[in-house]
């Protein structure tokens, strides 16, 4: 699993927030655009291109996007 | 496993009753505990789907239910007598105890040789009656069953949810000889129990006081006798859950799902269901969606489709319907069949009509005079 590959497929989650504000350490709480409903874009992304299912409590015991490509680094094996 | 077959059985008709009032999401205002106040109502609308709902705050499901129900066997022109059994899906029945059900019986004025019980299922819930239903005819023991599905009125007061909406809906079910019928897939996880849940109003955490205490919950203030949802959690469960029933079932029947005229998805979140619709490669022209008028109205909203999106394009031709009811359990139920259906028009119930033609016995009215 690619570290870059998975920015980028997370960053393509926000309309409003230029791709170069999201990197590993960033604390995507933080990020202005950051709502529910993106949290739902990533779980979708994640499940589409990582075959992974993303709970509730993955993203909250997330706080950098590191994090959250940790765990499902972790959950695919 | 939860494979079922039922033949010789069809759907005869489909009629649905929701409130006449209309609650429009456009109304709502930002940060009143209804939505968020990061969120203008225009920007809360574009995201969920969500335009505007039916709501009452008097008319339960049973009364939306009888309201279905009497149309439905008018239009098929039934006689009541021949009704062996009615069965009610609900999670906002009339009372604890009795069952539903058996009011709707002597409301609708049905035989006492009538089988009665309630089904206490949610968004799955129509495609679990169905096969109830189903197996019943199918089985020779009964010729005509009704079934009615839907949540509207709930058990305690709350603020209004922007997402939901108050739907009946009557499925009337019945013998064919000779017709393939209907092939099913059931699946559930209990794991997930605490995914969608009202925590108190059950036996397991009694109703008193402290249930009416507001704590705070994935950032809405929400007493005890209100569903709580991990959104998070059910949205990764319909994703992956839904679209792999839908293909368990045609690869164990062996058709191609892709030969289907519609899909009927329950409707709880639109993103979901476009996910699902990407995953399973569907036509989008084949998936009618009825969130922007009616919210999530749990188990009406499969047959709640048929009624407001395509009547014109099934009622009384033949289709090929591929129906997926998904959620609150976590529970999930996906049904295939093909038959042309009566679709009933759209019934609209005003509040005036709470328990139309019905009064408890000894029931008094406001000057305590007796009814």
């Amino acid at each position: 699993m690619d570290i870059n590959t998975f920015i980028e497929n997370f960053a393509g989650q926000f309309d409003d927030t230029p791709a170069d504000q999201i990197n590993p350490e960033t604390n995507f709480r933080d990020l202005e655009e950051w709502s529910s409903l993106i949290a739902l874009s990533i779980i979708a992304m994640v499940d589409e291109e990582y075959g992974v299912t993303l709970k509730g409590d993955d993203i909250k015991n997330a706080t950098t996007v590191k994090d959250v490509f940790d765990r499902v680094a972790a959950l695919k094996g | 496993m939860a494979f079922c077959e039922f033949k010789n059985v069809r759907i005869a008709g489909v009629a649905a009753g929701v409130p006449k009032n209309i609650v429009s999401n456009l109304d709502l205002k930002s940060g009143d505990g209804s939505i968020s106040a990061d969120y203008s109502p225009e920007a809360f609308v574009e995201m969920t789907g969500v335009k505007e709902r039916r709501v009452s705050e008097v008319l339960t499901t049973s009364d939306l239910g009888f309201a279905a129900a009497e149309r439905l066997i008018a239009d098929l022109a039934w006689d009541k007598a021949t009704i062996d059994a009615v069965l009610f899906v609900s999670q906002t029945a009339d009372y604890a105890l009795p069952a539903t059900a058996c009011i709707l019986q002597d409301r609708l004025g049905l035989s006492k040789e009538c089988y009665a019980a309630d089904i206490a299922l949610g968004c799955s819930g129509w495609v679990y009656g169905l096969s109830m239903a189903c197996s019943f005819v199918s089985s020779g023991a009964m010729k005509r069953v009704l079934l009615i599905a839907g949540d509207a009125k709930r058990r305690a007061p709350q603020p209004l949810d922007p997402l939901f909406g108050c739907a009946a809906t009557a499925t009337a079910v019945e013998l064919a000889e000779g017709v393939d019928g209907f092939k099913f897939h059931f699946g559930t996880d209990g794991s997930g129990y605490e995914a969608i849940i009202m925590p108190d109003s059950g036996s397991r955490n009694q109703t008193r006081p402290e249930s009416f205490v507001s704590t705070e919950f994935e950032g809405k203030m929400m007493h005890q006798m209100q569903t709580h949802m991990k959104g998070m959690d059910v949205f990764g469960f319909g994703i992956t859950t839904a679209p792999k029933s839908v293909k368990k079932l045609a690869e164990h029947y062996g058709f191609d799902y892709q030969t289907y005229d519609y899909f009927l998805f329950h409707q709880a979140n639109m993103k979901m269901n476009n996910m699902i619709v990407k995953k399973l490669k569907l036509d989008p022209t084949k998936v009618p969606s009825e969130m922007y008028n009616f919210g999530n109205t749990s188990s009406a909203s499969i047959p709640l489709l048929l009624v407001t999106q395509i009547r014109d394009q099934v009622n009384g031709q033949k289709k090929k319907f591929l129906c997926c009811g998904f959620g609150v359990g976590l529970s999930w139920g996906t049904v295939a069949f093909e038959d042309a259906i009566r679709v009933s028009e759209l019934v609209e119930v005003g509040d005036e009509c709470e328990n139309y033609g019905y009064k408890l016995q000894g029931a008094v009215d406001e000057k305590g005079g007796q009814i």
